[in-house]
């Protein structure tokens, strides 16, 4: 499969890069700071608890604190991996390779995504190392560690999207990285236009806009998802966010040959 | 010539590209059949990348068809591909991956067979001189060698055709012979399409010519055909007995007479737009019979060659000087 060798490709150049690795450092470091944090103010909250009926256990203490604080960072971090995709291939003129082969343009754009995916999966797998070592000293809730992982992985698949299509609209990197960083802040902060205009009069043409842009904050469906309630809806919305943009991006690369 | 019997390559109808305002080509159309090399000669910027990228579809013509291999390069853009090996003017290499490494991923990308993929890059690295150097880090190659890593990308699948955009820039005279003499020897099987802006590469490998200049075809024939237009189309004359110059401009075929410093002329022949049948109008035996019968003691005789260079010159100069030269032809 044509799209397996691009996305191999992809990940392997990502990986001679010492970006890649950076990246997983600084991510893993942080994350496990913010982890053992967690971790602390759990077991010194744990006696108090353990009096209470109904109180939140170790997942929701730990691990949804910890995947909030993950998605913030990942909103920080993709960029910086989705920026080179294409804008590289052509500032180095390597993407004529690409398109002299014998390769459709979705091809190429879900190679280079599934390329990008595997590399946040690893990411994401070494994430989940952390919430899984608790297993060592307690239980937790699979369901809402899944739901958590679930919206987590969904997340960043919709970042990536985001990240490529942004990345086919120029040859500078940067330029990619900083208008992926905007869009993927604006889709976020989408949620306070929202919340502000929550409680308003609902015939209020501003509530109506406000709900409509608290609908397509990934924040709001992202924060269901770790409360481990498991909404088709929401995964729906994360499934139309990826395909717009992949589609976008096939778009935008058939484009590329009929420059003006 | 077999050239009708031999199957088309690539045909280009009435191609045209704007870029904006501008326009690159203009109504370009020709052919390449199997066993050609076709050398694509121009100024910088006249259009012959333009033409490469549209070939190789990375670039959408404003109008026009090509067919490679018979198919149509817009409609069926993936069968098209297939049939196409293109280096462009900057190769396209991974600087990061080894030379083995980038040749398998081409291999992959143009769906070799997993069985033969090893023996087509193995192919590929020998016939580009690449044997050497198959573990090492594109990035760390010198210019030379990185040049070939693009032919080989180019050739690894053995496409019937093959489109070259100046493939010897950057390299030294004895890689440029090698690259020069791949190139004659790609065209056993391939059909290969040249842009060169350096003449003599032309005139080393090339079967037929194509001249470009402001996205317009000026010239297309074949290398014979331009080396019948570079025969001679003046002379340089040594007599002992010097007859008055107007006597020697009166003969047939002679356009005018300029008196050289050390005593010879130079007669220019009479038609200034050298054609084919330049060899039938050729003035020198009607001189020397002149000079034997009027005792002038001719002692050297030598024909000068347009060189193509010339014929590049001529062909692309601005339509200011063309009309400043037919200005100058009919005032003569």
């Amino acid at each position: 499969m044509i799209i397996f060798s691009i996305a191999a490709r992809e990940l392997r150049s990502l990986f001679l890069s010492p970006l890649a690795w950076t990246i997983l450092a600084v991510v893993q470091f942080i994350l496990a700071y913010i982890f053992l944090a967690q971790v602390d103010v759990f077991l010194q909250v744990q006696p108090r608890l353990a009096a209470l009926e109904g109180a939140p256990g170790m997942t929701e203490l730990v691990i949804v604190p910890l995947f909030g604080n993950a998605a913030i960072l990942l909103l920080l971090v993709v960029p910086l991996v989705t920026m080179r995709l294409i804008s590289e291939e052509r500032k180095a003129q390597t993407i004529s390779l690409l398109f002299s082969s014998p390769v459709s343009m979705t091809e190429i754009i879900l190679g280079k995504y599934l390329g990008i995916m595997g590399f946040l999966l690893i990411m994401l797998a070494l994430i989940t190392l952390m919430p899984l070592a608790l297993l060592l000293g307690g239980a937790l809730d699979g369901g809402m560690l899944l739901s958590g992982l679930l919206g987590l992985g969904l997340l960043l698949a919709s970042f990536a999207a985001v990240g490529l299509f942004m990345s086919t609209l120029t040859a500078q990197p940067v330029v990619a990285a900083v208008s992926t960083f905007g869009v993927l802040l604006l889709l976020w902060l989408l949620d306070w236009a929202g919340n502000n205009s929550a409680g308003n009069d609902p015939s209020d043409i501003t509530g109506i806009a406000g709900g409509v842009f608290g609908y397509l904050s990934m924040l709001r469906h992202y924060e269901t998802l770790l409360k481990g309630m498991f909404d088709s809806s929401d995964v729906i919305y994360y499934l139309l966010l990826i395909i717009l943009f992949l589609g976008l991006s096939v778009h935008r690369l058939n484009a590329d040959r009929m420059q003006p | 010539m077999t050239l009708m019997d031999n199957q088309v390559l690539v045909r280009v109808e009435h191609l045209y590209r704007y870029y904006g305002e501008t326009c690159a080509l203009n109504d370009v159309s020709f052919e390449v059949s199997r066993g050609e090399v076709l050398g694509f000669l121009g100024p910088n910027g006249a259009g012959k990348s333009t033409t490469m990228q549209i070939l190789s579809g990375n670039l959408a013509p404003s109008a026009g068809r090509v067919w490679i291999n018979g198919v149509d390069i817009l409609k069926q853009p993936k069968q098209a591909k297939a049939a196409l090996g293109y280096l462009p003017d900057q190769p396209p290499l991974y600087r990061e991956l080894t030379v083995n490494e980038y040749l398998q991923y081409c291999a992959r990308l143009h769906r070799i067979p997993r069985g033969e993929q090893r023996i087509a890059i193995e192919r590929a690295k020998q016939r580009c001189g690449l044997t050497e150097v198959g573990k090492r880090l594109i990035g760390n190659l010198s210019k030379g060698y990185q040049q070939r890593v693009g032919i080989a990308q180019a050739i690894v699948h053995m496409p019937a055709l093959v489109i070259l955009d100046e493939p010897t820039v950057g390299l030294d005279p004895i890689q440029m012979r090698e690259i020069r003499a791949l190139i004659r020897e790609l065209s056993g099987e391939h059909g290969v399409i040249l842009s060169t802006h350096i003449l003599p590469e032309i005139q080393a490998t090339c079967d037929r010519v194509q001249i470009i200049n402001k996205g317009q075809l000026m010239l297309s024939d074949t290398l014979a055909g331009l080396q019948a237009r570079m025969h001679s189309s003046s002379m340089v004359v040594g007599l002992h007995n010097m007859p008055p110059l107007a006597e020697l401009a009166a003969l047939p075929g002679i356009g005018s007479v300029e008196l050289l410093a050390d005593g010879r002329v130079r007669l220019h022949h009479a038609s200034h737009h050298v054609s084919h049948n330049i060899l039938e109008h050729n003035p020198a035996e009607a001189l020397v019979a002149r000079a034997v019968q009027q005792g002038w003691r001719l002692y050297e005789l030598i024909p000068e060659r347009v060189s193509l260079e010339q014929i590049f010159v001529d062909i692309t100069r601005t339509e200011q000087h063309e009309a400043d030269d037919v200005a100058r032809d009919e005032a003569a």
